[in-house]
Formats: C-alpha cells, sequence, structure tokens
C-alpha cells in the first residue's frame, strides 16, 4: 500500500487539476454564449456549462471516458469509427517497425562489436544520427515510398523500424561488450570459436541490457508510426485520428486517439516487462 | 588523568527487519578518555561500526546512554566536535585535494582567510605536502586515504572516528601508514576509535583494545595494552606483542567469533 | 549511364579498402578518417545510383541535385531555422528543461512526492507525447508559442527523470559525511549533490535536444505560418519537391548535431571530473 499511495495521491492531483483547468479554460465560451444571449450565468451554471460543451477548449475527463466508450465498445471492431480499428492499424505498424527495428540493431551492434573497420567508421554515424530529427521527415518517406507504389504499413513500419533500432543499437553494443576480461579469457581457455563464445557468453551476458532498450525501442516504435499516419491524408491509424480532430476542430477525437495511443504504449511497456521479467528469472538473471 | 570523551552506559540498538530484530548493540558499557587511541576489534556483524556510527549521530541508539563531551552525540555532532574517516576516501572528484579538505572548512563557516594555512598543516602532517592542487583520481588509494585524513584533521575537533580506513589497502601500504597515523596521533594528542578487522592492526597501534562480538553485538573484553609507546614496525614480533594478540583471539574465540 | 554506378562502386571499394587499413591505427586522424570516409562514400554511392539507374526525382533526388537546392533557397531555409529552432526549439528547450530543474529540486525535498511522480513520469515519459502538439496549437495558435509549447512538454519529463536520478545517485557515504560536517540542506545541495548529479543532468540536457528539434518541426505539421523547417518539410513533401524537402532535412540534421555537440561540449567541461569524461 506504501507504494502505490504516492503514485494515486499523484494521478488524483491530476485529475482534479485537469478539472480545475476544464472550468478555467472553456469559462470564456460560455460567457460569450451568455453575453450573446443577453442572459446571466451564476458560477454553478457556468461551471456545469464548461464541463459539458461540445466543443470544448479542454474536455472534462468524463468527456474524454465517455468518448472512448463510445468509439470502443458501442462500436464494432471492425467499424472505421472504431478507436480499437484505428489502435490496432497503428499497433500493427509498430509492431512490424519494431520488429524489423530489432533485428536491423541486433545485427548491426553484432557487426560493430566483432569488426573494427565497422565500429570505427559506422558507430559514429549511428551516434550522430540520433542528434539528426528523423521523426520530421516522416512526411517525406512517406511521399517517397507511395511515388513507388508502395502504400499502407510498410512507410511506417519502415519509419517506426528507424528510430528504433538506435537504441537496439546502443544497447545491444554495450551488451556483448558487457562480459568483463576474465570471463573472455576463460572462453579462449576452452578453446572456444567465436561464434560459440558469441552464443554463449555475449548474448546471453547482453539480455539485461538488450530488454533496457527494447522498451526505449517499442516507445519510439509506436512514435514512428503515430507520426507516419499525420500527413498527407493518411486514413486510419490514432495519426490519422490526430489530425483529422485537429483539421475538423473535434477536440474529442484529439483527446481520445491520444488517451488510446497512451494505453497502447502502456500495455506494450507491460508486455515487455513480463516477457524480461519471465526471461531474465529463467536466466537467473533477474534483479 | 582520565577525562572521558565518550562514555556509554548499556547501549543498544536493535533492527526492526522483515526476518525479526537484530540485534547490533546490546548492553555496552565503555569509556574512553582523552588521548587514548582505542581500537574495536570483531568480525563482521559484531556492532564495531554501529558504534562508531552511534557515537557520531549517524545511528541512533535505541537503548541505554551515550554521552560524547558531557553532550549528547546530536550535540557533539552540531558542535563539530570529532572528525570521521570512512572506510574509502570518498574524496568528491571535481574538487582538487586543496579543494577537498577546504569542504569541510567552507561547510562550518571557519574564516577564509585561515583556509591556506590549515590546508598546507594537514597536508604537511600526512605526508602530501604539494599535492594541493591534484585530482583525487590521479592519486593512488594509499594517498587518497592519507588526503581523507588530513580532510579529517583540518578543523579542530578532538576526536577521531575512523572506521577501517586501511581496510581496501594492500599490507606493504597499510604499515606504512600505520606508522605514519601512530606518529600522527603522537603529534596531535587527539583521542582516536579506530575500528579493524585486524588483529595485528589493533594491537600495533591502540593503547586500548575492545573486543567485540556478534549475535548480540557486544563488548567480549577490554584490553589496556602494556606495549611502550615507542612501537617500531618490528614489535609485532616481540613476545608481549603476540601475547596481547593471543589475548585478542581468546576474546573473539570466547564471543563464537570463529564459530 | 552505367559508367556512374560503375564510379560510385568504385569509391566505395576504395573506402572500404582505406578504412580496413585505417582501422588498425589509433591515432586520432585515422579515427576521425573513417566515418568521414564511410558517409563520402555512401553520398557518392546514393549520387551513383541515382543518376546512373536514372532514378525519379519525386522518389529520391540527387545529392547534386540538393546541394544546389541548398545553396539557391539559403534565404529561405535561414528563415526557417529561426522559426523552428530559435523560435520554437531553443525557446521551449530552456523553459522546459529550466522549469525540469526546479521541479526536481522541490520534488527532492520530499520522499512521498518523490515516490509517486517517479513512476508517473517515467509512464508519462515513454508516451507519444507529441500526439499533444494539435491541441496546443489548438490552444496557443500557429505561431512559435505553440511550438515551444510542444517542445516543453516533450523535454519537461526526461529532464524530471534525469535529474531527480541524479539527486539521489549520491554516494551514501558521502552524505553521511556531510553530516559529521553538520551542513545543512542547501550546503548539501550546493556542496555535494548538484556537482554530482551532474553526468545525469547533462544526459538528460543532451537527450532533450533531439526531442526538442523533433518537437518544433513536428508541431508545425499541425499548424503554422509560411515559415519553418516542418511546414517546409509538409508542403513541401505534398508538392513533391523532395529536393527542398532533402535540402531542409539538411539543415535540420546540421542544426540537431550542432546542438548536441554544443551542450556535450559544455558536458565535457562541467563534467571533466567523471570516469566517462576522462577516457
Amino acid at each position: 500500500m506504501t507504494r502505490t499511495l504516492p503514485i494515486l495521491t499523484i494521478v488524483a492531483a491530476i485529475i482534479v487539476f485537469w478539472y480545475a483547468m476544464t472550468v478555467v479554460m472553456n469559462s470564456k465560451w460560455t460567457y460569450d454564449q451568455a453575453s450573446r444571449a443577453g442572459v446571466e450565468v451564476s458560477f454553478s451554471e457556468m461551471v456545469a456549462d464548461t464541463l459539458a460543451q461540445d466543443r470544448p477548449v479542454l474536455p472534462a475527463p468524463h468527456q474524454v471516458v465517455a468518448e472512448i466508450w463510445k468509439t470502443t465498445a458501442e462500436q464494432k471492431v471492425t467499424s472505421k469509427r472504431s478507436l480499437v480499428y484505428h489502435g490496432w492499424v497503428t499497433l500493427s505498424a509498430t509492431l512490424l517497425g519494431f520488429a524489423i527495428g530489432t533485428a536491423l540493431g541486433i545485427s548491426i551492434a553484432i557487426g560493430i562489436v566483432y569488426s573494427r573497420v565497422m565500429d570505427g567508421s559506422v558507430m559514429p554515424w549511428v551516434i550522430a544520427s540520433q542528434t539528426i530529427p528523423i521523426l520530421a521527415i516522416a512526411p517525406m518517406i512517406v511521399v517517397m515510398f507511395n511515388s513507388m507504389g508502395v502504400t499502407g504499413l510498410l512507410p511506417k513500419a519502415i519509419i517506426s523500424a528507424y528510430l528504433s533500432f538506435f537504441p537496439v543499437t546502443v544497447g545491444m553494443v554495450k551488451g556483448l561488450r558487457a562480459p568483463e576480461g576474465h570471463l573472455l579469457d576463460l572462453m579462449r581457455t576452452y578453446n572456444a570459436s567465436r561464434l560459440a563464445v558469441l552464443w554463449k557468453l555475449r548474448l546471453p551476458a547482453s539480455m539485461p541490457y538488450l530488454f533496457a532498450s527494447l522498451k526505449i525501442a517499442m516507445a519510439a516504435s509506436l512514435v514512428g508510426a503515430i507520426v507516419g499516419e499525420m500527413p498527407t491524408g493518411a486514413k486510419a491509424g490514432f495519426g490519422a485520428r490526430l489530425l483529422v480532430g485537429s483539421q475538423f476542430g473535434q477536440p474529442l477525437t484529439i483527446w481520445s486517439a491520444l488517451i488510446g495511443a497512451a494505453v497502447l504504449a502502456g500495455l506494450l511497456m507491460i508486455v515487455i516487462s513480463v516477457i524480461q521479467r519471465a526471461t531474465l528469472k529463467r536466466m537467473g538473471m533477474a534483479t | 588523568m582520565s577525562d572521558p570523551v565518550i562514555t556509554a552506559e548499556k547501549l543498544g540498538l536493535t533492527f526492526q527487519t522483515n526476518d525479526g530484530p537484530i540485534h547490533a548493540l546490546k548492553d555496552v558499557d565503555l569509556t574512553i578518555n582523552k588521548g587514548e587511541f582505542v581500537s574495536f576489534i570483531g568480525p563482521s556483524g559484531c556492532g564495531k561500526t554501529t558504534f562508531l556510527r552511534v557515537v557520531a549521530d549517524l545511528e541512533q541508539a535505541t537503548a541505554g546512554q551515550v554521552t560524547v563531551n558531557g553532550m549528547s552525540p546530536r550535540e557533539a555532532r552540531l558542535k563539530r566536535a570529532y572528525g570521521y574517516v570512512f572506510q574509502a576516501a570518498g574524496l568528491l572528484p571535481w574538487r582538487t585535494i586543496g579543494g577537498n579538505i577546504r569542504l569541510p572548512l567552507q561547510v562550518m563557516g571557519i574564516p577564509k582567510a585561515d583556509h591556506a594555512a590549515r590546508v598546507a598543516r594537514v597536508l604537511e602532517l600526512v605526508d602530501l605536502g604539494g599535492f594541493e592542487k591534484k585530482f583525487p583520481w590521479q592519486l593512488s588509494g594509499g594517498m587518497q586515504q592519507r588526503a581523507s585524513i588530513a580532510r579529517a584533521l583540518a578543523f579542530d575537533a578532538d576526536l577521531l572516528l575512523m572506521d577501517e580506513p586501511f581496510g581496501a589497502l594492500d599490507e606493504i601500504v597499510r604499515d606504512h601508514l600505520n606508522e605514519q597515523l601512530l606518529a600522527l596521533w603522537k603529534r596531535t594528542e587527539k583521542t582516536i576509535c579506530f575500528v579493524t578487522h585486524s588483529i595485528p592492526e589493533a594491537v600495533y597501534l591502540s593503547t586500548k583494545i575492545v573486543v567485540m562480538s556478534p549475535r548480540p553485538g557486544r563488548v567480549t573484553d577490554v584490553i589496556e595494552s602494556t606495549l611502550p609507546a615507542e612501537r617500531p614496525l618490528e614489535i609485532r614480533d616481540s613476545a608481549e606483542f603476540l601475547s596481547i594478540a593471543a589475548r585478542v583471539r581468546d576474546g573473539l574465540r570466547a564471543g563464537h567469533s570463529y564459530d | 549511364m552505367m559508367h556512374w554506378l560503375i564510379m560510385a562502386l568504385g569509391v566505395w571499394v576504395a573506402a572500404l579498402a582505406v578504412n580496413i587499413e585505417l582501422s588498425s591505427q589509433r591515432g586520432f586522424l585515422a579515427q576521425l578518417a573513417m566515418p568521414v570516409l564511410f558517409g563520402a562514400a555512401l553520398i557518392a554511392l546514393w549520387q551513383g545510383v541515382v543518376v546512373g539507374l536514372n532514378v525519379s526525382p519525386i522518389v529520391l533526388p540527387a545529392p547534386s541535385a540538393i546541394w544546389g537546392r541548398f545553396w539557391a533557397e539559403t534565404p529561405t531555409l535561414w528563415a526557417d531555422f529561426q522559426q523552428t529552432f530559435i523560435g520554437g526549439a531553443l525557446s521551449g528547450y530552456i523553459m522546459g528543461c529550466g522549469a525540469a530543474f526546479i521541479v526536481a529540486i522541490l520534488v527532492d525535498r520530499s520522499p512521498f512526492l518523490r515516490a509517486g511522480l517517479l513512476p508517473v513520469g517515467n509512464f508519462i515519459a515513454a508516451l507519444p507525447i507529441i500526439g499533444i502538439a494539435p491541441i496546443f496549437v489548438m490552444w496557443f495558435g500557429f505561431g512559435w508559442e505553440s511550438k515551444a509549447a510542444v517542445v516543453v512538454a516533450m523535454v519537461f519529463f526526461p529532464m524530471l527523470i534525469n535529474t531527480v536520478a541524479g539527486l539521489q545517485s549520491v554516494d551514501a557515504m558521502q552524505r553521511d559525511l556531510m553530516r559529521t560536517y553538520a551542513a545543512n540542506y542547501p550546503q548539501t545541495l550546493l556542496k555535494l549533490r548538484l556537482p554530482s548529479a551532474g553526468p545525469f543532468i547533462f544526459n538528460g540536457l543532451k537527450i532533450c535536444t533531439t526531442l526538442a528539434l523533433i518537437g518544433a518541426i513536428v508541431a508545425e505539421f499541425f499548424g503554422s505560418p509560411i515559415v519553418g523547417m516542418g511546414f517546409r518539410i509538409s508542403t513541401g513533401a505534398g508538392r513533391l519537391e523532395l529536393d527542398m524537402v532533402w535540402a531542409t532535412i539538411a539543415v535540420a540534421a546540421l542544426a540537431g548535431s550542432a546542438f548536441y555537440g554544443v551542450v556535450a561540449l559544455i558536458e565535457k567541461r562541467a563534467t571533466f571530473w567523471h570516469p566517462s569524461q576522462r577516457r
């Protein structure tokens, strides 16, 4: 209980703050409407109005919950109005990109650790790539692939893959190099081949680093998929909903997509944590 | 001549853990007089470090009484009555050696004009004169520990509490530092409480040896040393030295330290 | 057109050979030359493939075309840079990191707040915060203020988590040391915990440089005056003027690397004592 109480307190404080801001930010509209109709509004009427507007500047938490309920439980999962459908579109791009990025990251990492040429020429670029705002060229990547006739899932997955390969590469390079000198010496006394050292020593030792990177990579992959959906009139996915809500001035659409993305992010993190704990426990490396 | 600096009466400290209470200290009665060099020796868990930390007000006793300079440990700490030397040098890596020694002076509000003289003096005392502008990572382990001792001497505390300061060093460096510490003690006339794992170190350095044992942490023997004031390293081979060491070992055995 | 392709492959092989030779050398120049050669060879390969295989400019423009566009449109690119980087990214970065730093010090005082804020903060930092961009544009308008607000939202939590972690990372022994000096909270904070937290704080600052630029550019996808790097990218992509888009990307890459580099240089001076800086 002592561990959850502070978290619950903070979450409660956030919700209270949210409600307060809802009243404050929507009040202008209420007063404008009232003065135009020549009517006086009492404080409690104003509060009630701010919490139930159609196009609020800031929707109240219960409004967002209602919207989410409307677009999930009350819709068929395959309907284009269902948040679950959009979530699935984003999720599929995320997972594909994540898989590609992770595979790429591990391969590059192995290359960097085993080849001095790669270490010297590629690793600096891997690091430099982190400072370049790749996310910003998402629209261009989508256009480029569309011009080549590749549409839909793959361009978004490529963006996600690019964003997720970096943390995996950096983490795996650190992990593959983690075994201490005396363990490598031990393998030499066994006359172990390079493949054996990789498989039996370096890869197992890098598991904790890998899982830490996978979480970052998954979060980055999700962001990549969402941003990949945002420009050029994409029709489906959370990013598309954000765009639609923004273009048509429907805050509730934006907020439900945002919360949906947050829930998806949370779920993905939990899945990785569970896999991490199970794997590391089996390997005796659970902390 | 006995002028008590530290008095402990039925001192006890019990930790509550998930596996039940741990009696780190139980019924400790001890008096430490001015100018003494007292070693605390015993295996892990015998309470020697805990006792030191209670005296320093880094832990609070749960039973009994302890006074430092006639006050509670908290008041003594607020009055800056002692210098503490930890197991690791713990020098701040972003300050030079001189800067590190100035740290307590700055915290305690000692006038800036005095700083340079104090730093020079204590560095001389530990034989590190001229190392003022170096950074800790440029010094060896032994030198860092000497700097840590110098830091504890920089302000005018008459009591020095040392928690296994030489434990991480190799034996040859340790012997050398033991010699230097003894010389330092003679020159400064401070009261020193010294925690150690090493029987020869305890016997070599002290005027009084407190033998402790674990479960619960308690004092099994207090030995007044009969060794002369002049102690070259060779004294470790003398019969007197060996008999005191044997007595220490007996105390440890009696406290089931070897079980 | 095949000769372009063959030339490009030739450059690639030559660069690889030189790099293999350089990889066994120790000197700083050799280490610097390797990635430079690799990058140059990559660009040569790009040029060769695009020209040799007659790739359409609406798919991938040649580096030479991008270079030409860069110099032809420098005033536009410069105006974009000022709007996005200085107006959005930099101002949001300073506000966001500054606020996070102050909140971290306040939170540091209360173990209760820390226990609640850290898990919540870690969760929020893993969310696609960029999604908040359309909302902020709705609230703060099309100008640089909304972009700065997005940047603040993106950098606040990573910076907060790093600073709090740094303040907590202080060695228990050194905290005891300050206790034996009867040091008070401000003294301990200024003389021990803040310098000790330096590496963590700079780690956060470096991560936030990238986040700031991304936030500013992507926020412009949702609405901006007719200037700004994000605006240039999204409209250029829409009009299939890909060489302009790539030129803007080049500017963004330069700006991002320079920003990161400046912070890394400051880090080297400020945390000179840390083992990672001494290697």
